[in-house]
């Protein structure tokens, strides 16, 4: 089994592991969440590193938007701590991560003003707010819809402003939750293409997917959860090709679909 | 119903007239009550958007409170604010009892519960939908309740109307505060109970009939301009 040590791809081709702390921009340490009597996430050991793409996969219930809330700091853990860059998560650490939800959650303004209010909530004013919500807009290819109500868009226009606008706050990490599952085949290749343009410039980026092709495409890393537990982390395509966990086998070969253990 | 008629008929011919006395008491009727329901809307806006979007202590109490407060007797408050103006009283100094401003004051105490404890709603139920968007983005305290305003204004206009028919119609702290006075505190509702009193039936009519269509006419363009607002996704 890959152990939570994560694995690199040297120049030759190889995994080795990884000094699971190097380079590690988020992590969870002995995380744990309760709620009505159950543990939902548990003992979650986990190191992101920076400038890599980190995909979260694992059956439905399996917790990976509990793990994703709470590396964000949008939930407490009941046990164990979220550290970003070694220390713990505040409220300025949160500002230098960003996160999109499954369901865009748009207000009720229009295209321009959503990332207009974005950039405003982190101080941003006047000229250098204008031209930075001209920039994500042009980036998203919705100038044209810059003064359209932002919740006529379709979905993925929707998806696509939400994506950008969690972008122009320049975050050092974006945390994606299933931003792609309601989306058509054009629309998700969109979305993929400014997640990966952001991570060319070095935004790290945690993604969780159910579409196996799009962790292809899309993940370095790969971590599979499994009942609130990290059942295999490492090299993406290593894990996928040579599954070393049961849960994982059995998640490949289309025989876990549900968590039993959080349901 | 003959009688109804011709009644009706006279009031009708009244308000057509453009009496001055007529026009003297809708203008400040309008006065009071828009002036009523703004500082309502000032106080009770920010207030309910606070109570629904936060968790603190004594917010169940206060939630109860405002509910409460909601169903205040008029004759209570036009009591309590008598008190406190009277030349006896706290504020008697200011010499505001029996002035168009003891009135408005009478009726934002009345109003402002209202808007308030139905603001709470609205905004509560926005909230729980942009709760973690707002902690994502980093959105401060006073952030996320101006943002839950604007983007609720157009529920929020509903519940400025219905403010403003709780003032308008309303009869027993004015007439306790104000003391329906000809020419200085005299409203529609103080005049319509004054005028059936004394049998003149024409004016009171009048007066109901402007009544009933300023109330009429403020619902319609306020329904208006939110069915639009809903047909943009912006409500």
């Amino acid at each position: 089994m890959h152990d939570v040590a994560l694995e690199l791809i040297d120049d030759s081709g190889q995994t080795r592991p990884a000094d699971s702390r190097a380079g590690t921009i988020l992590e969870a340490r002995g995380l744990s969440f309760d709620a009505g009597g159950q543990r939902l996430i548990d003992d979650v050991t986990l190191p992101i590193r920076q400038g890599r793409r980190t995909v979260l996969l694992g059956p439905n219930g399996a917790g990976k938007s509990l793990l994703l809330r709470l590396l964000h700091g949008l939930i407490a853990p009941s046990e164990g701590a979220v550290l970003w860059r070694g220390r713990p998560l505040d409220r300025t650490a949160r500002r230098a991560q960003a996160m999109v939800f499954q369901r865009p959650v748009l207000l009720r303004r229009s295209v321009l003003a959503n990332i207009r209010f974005a950039l405003g909530a982190r101080g941003m004013r006047g000229a250098e707010r204008r031209a930075r919500a001209a920039e994500a807009l042009e980036t998203a290819r919705l100038t044209d819809l810059a003064r359209r109500p932002a919740r006529v868009l379709s979905g993925g226009e929707q998806q696509r402003l939400a994506l950008v606008r969690a972008l122009a706050c320049e975050p050092e990490i974006l945390l994606l939750d299933e931003p792609t599952s309601s989306l058509d085949p054009a629309s998700t290749h969109a979305i993929e293409d400014l997640i990966n343009a952001a991570n060319a410039r070095g935004v790290s980026v945690l993604l969780i997917t159910h579409d196996l092709g799009q962790a292809r495409r899309m993940g370095d890393d790969l971590v599979f959860l499994h009942g609130g537990r990290v059942a295999e982390t490492g090299d993406l395509r290593q894990c996928l090709r040579t599954p070393q966990s049961e849960p994982l086998r059995a998640w490949l070969d289309g025989r876990l679909h549900f968590d039993q253990a959080t349901s | 119903m003959d009688g109804f008629g011709a009644i009706l008929a006279d009031a009708i011919g009244l308000i057509l007239s453009g009496d001055p006395d007529l026009a003297e008491i809708i203008g400040l009727s309008l006065r009071v009550t828009l002036s009523a329901v703004a500082l309502a809307c000032a106080i009770g806006l920010p207030l309910g958007a606070v109570v629904g979007a936060f968790r603190f202590p004594g917010r169940t109490v206060l939630t109860v409170v405002l509910n409460a407060l909601m169903g205040l007797p008029p004759v209570v408050v036009g009591l309590m604010v008598y008190l406190m103006l009277s030349a006896s009283g706290p504020l008697g100094v200011l010499g505001l009892l029996y002035t168009p401003t003891a009135m408005i004051i009478a009726q934002t105490i009345l109003v402002t519960p209202i808007v308030a404890a139905l603001t709470k709603q609205v905004v509560e139920d926005m909230h729980a939908e942009y709760a973690e968007q707002f902690v994502s983005l980093g959105v401060g305290p006073a952030g996320r309740v101006m943002a839950l305003l604007w983007d609720a204004r157009y529920s929020l206009l509903t519940v400025a109307l219905a403010g403003f028919g709780r003032a308008v119609a309303e009869v027993g702290a004015v007439i306790i505060v104000g003391g329906n006075i000809n020419h200085v505190t005299r409203v529609m509702t103080t005049t319509i109970a004054l005028e059936t009193s004394k049998g003149n039936l024409q004016l009171a009519l009048a007066l109901g009939v402007v009544l009933l269509s300023i109330a009429l006419t403020v619902n319609a363009a306020v329904m208006a301009l939110r069915a639009s607002a809903v047909r943009a996704a912006y409500a």
